[in-house]
């Protein structure tokens, strides 16, 4: 269908940067890591789930948490995929790397996964229950990227 | 309770993957105007208007405001419902709501998308939260294809199981003009396509489309008068389960599950697999067409592949599921999910021409987004009591 009698318009380099606020549980959190390499993560008083990320309020029970636990930092793999397919990450503007494992992380003492990077160095040992452990930036800056990736120890 | 309410007009436009023959007004017009005709109705007929789309895709706003040349909205009370992939499911249960009240007897509802405008993965992933999602998030396809894992080291199921249903539902848009791909394709072509993310490969998911969907809903005796044999709305459920994405149960769909659950048992609805007669579900990739319709109560945990590759969900068999050729051969996004209550419609009412499954009493059609999401509308031939 498209052909010379259509005319498209092209939006051309656009930027509009945010500021978000991650509040007082996703500063906790990202203090931790970047100062203590810890994994902080907060139990509901009703239902006793442990969520990893932190917040303010159990969806499911409606109440306010306040129980800090820590977590990990070691884990098994609760699901996964490797990204296979280039796309634009709108959080860069740049094609994505690929091939890349995408974890969803069952952090030990959690009951919620952590979504982060799996080392696909070898991905024969990337399968739901592996283990894994994460590693750290040398360069932390409080934020999720202060964590490089979760690489499998089995 | 409200008023009984049905649906007496579908319209729907052809839908391909790029038509720069028209912009978004456009478009939602030609769907606009084929409901009209369908329920023999004009606009000044119409009450009310609700329409939705995912605003990010195209990067406008205001859509409600932008579009009522092309919409018929212009001075009539008109709303906005957007709520992700399950937004054209959404939008039909606003417009179900609003004539239900009693304060609108015909009401147009209107899903659309143009998805060639912007990436589609880039644009979905600012639907997810900055700090804990987007790192890496890479669209939809990433936690589809989670649940896939999930599900086959949970159940055993491999991927020439969710090639059956890729299989399945791209042979049944041969019989849809309407949809936008119509190409056969044998299991070990959809095996042998190029993986995207494991364990899904290329004709395993959905296209990206531009499209639109139009359908008008009109209360009891009214909706009698205007249409022979009107598509009753039996019960609708929207259920949303999680803030992150790490927060679901992988390998099964919750929200598909309670919201089912809810439907049957106000109904009365004891065996679904018996009792429906047609499914049109939102199925973005092949694998929910397994997962999807145990958690709707079809069949038990793990035996959805049997039930597939018996053929109980092809045309001719038990209950066939998207006769339309579903959301694998079509997706205009924010259309999706009414397209799939205007096909369960069309197929109460008797006008689904060559993908007509025969006496249907009861049809059944669901939204899905985000990830894990799920709207879903019960359709009848019978006027509920
Ligand atoms: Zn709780």
């Amino acid at each position: 269908m498209a052909d010379s009698n259509h005319i498209i318009i092209e939006s051309g380099d656009a930027v509009q940067p945010f500021t978000y606020s991650i509040g007082m549980h996703g500063s906790k959190f990202f203090t931790e890591i970047r100062d203590n390499r810890r994994f902080m993560g907060i139990r509901c008083p009703k239902c006793k789930k442990v969520y990893i990320p932190p917040r303010g309020v159990c969806g499911d029970c409606f109440v306010e948490m306040n129980d800090w636990v820590e977590v990990g930092p070691g884990g098994v793999i609760g699901t996964f995929t490797i990204l296979r397919f280039a796309f634009i990450d709108p959080e860069t503007g740049h094609q994505k790397p690929v091939p890349y494992g995408y974890g969803f992380i069952r952090l030990d003492g959690a009951d919620t996964l952590f979504q982060h990077y799996i080392s696909v160095e070898d991905e024969k040992k990337i399968r739901i229950g592996a283990r894994v452990e994460p590693v750290f930036s040398m360069n932390p800056k409080g934020s999720i990227r202060d964590i490089e990736f979760f690489r499998v120890i089995d | 309770m409200g008023k009984r309410v049905a649906i007496v007009g579908t319209g729907q436009t052809f839908h391909k993957s790029h038509r720069p023959d028209v912009n978004g007004q456009e478009l939602i017009n030609e769907a606009v105007v084929r409901a009209l005709q369908d329920a023999d109705l004009k606009m000044k007929d119409i009450d009310a208007v609700v329409i939705g789309n995912m605003d990010h895709f195209e990067g406008i706003n205001y859509v409600d405001c932008w579009s009522v040349d092309g919409s018929g909205g212009t001075m009539k009370p008109i709303i906005k419902l957007t709520t992700g992939g399950t937004t054209g499911c959404t939008v039909a249960i606003g417009g179900y709501h609003l004539v239900a009240s009693g304060m609108f007897d015909k009401v147009l509802i209107i899903g659309w998308e143009k998805n060639s405008e912007s990436d589609t993965t880039g644009a979905i992933t600012t639907a997810f939260d900055p700090i804990w999602d987007r790192l890496v998030f890479a669209g939809a396809i990433s936690g589809l294809a989670a649940e896939a894992q999930a599900y086959m080291a949970r159940y055993g199921a491999t991927d020439r199981d969710g090639a059956r249903v890729s299989v399945r539902d791209r042979r049944h848009a041969m019989n849809n003009p309407h949809a936008q791909l119509r190409k056969e394709v044998a299991l070990e072509e959809v095996l042998a396509s190029p993986m995207l993310a494991d364990p899904i490969h290329l004709l395993d998911v959905c296209p990206r489309t531009d499209g639109a969907c139009a359908v008008i809903m009109a209360s009891g005796e009214l909706a009698e008068k205007i249409a022979p044999k009107p598509d009753w709305i039996w019960a609708t459920a929207a259920r949303h389960s999680y803030t992150y994405l790490g927060d679901a149960d992988y390998g099964r769909l919750t929200s598909m599950r309670e919201g089912a659950q809810e439907i049957w048992k106000k109904t009365g609805i004891k065996e679904p697999r018996k009792e429906l007669d047609v499914i049109e579900l939102y199925q973005p990739y092949s694998f929910g067409g397994l997962i999807w319709i145990e958690d709707m109560g079809i069949v038990g945990p793990g035996e959805a592949p049997q039930y597939i590759w018996d053929g109980n969900t092809d045309m001719g068999g038990e209950l066939p599921i998207n006769p339309s050729g579903g959301v694998i051969s079509c997706n205009p996004i924010g259309a999706t999910g009414l397209i799939r209550c205007a096909e369960a419609a069309m197929q109460v009412m008797g006008k689904a021409e060559g993908r007509q499954v025969p006496d249907v009493n009861f049809a059944f059609s669901t939204g899905f987004g985000g990830c894990w999401w799920t709207d879903m509308i019960l359709h009848g031939r019978k006027k509920p009591k």
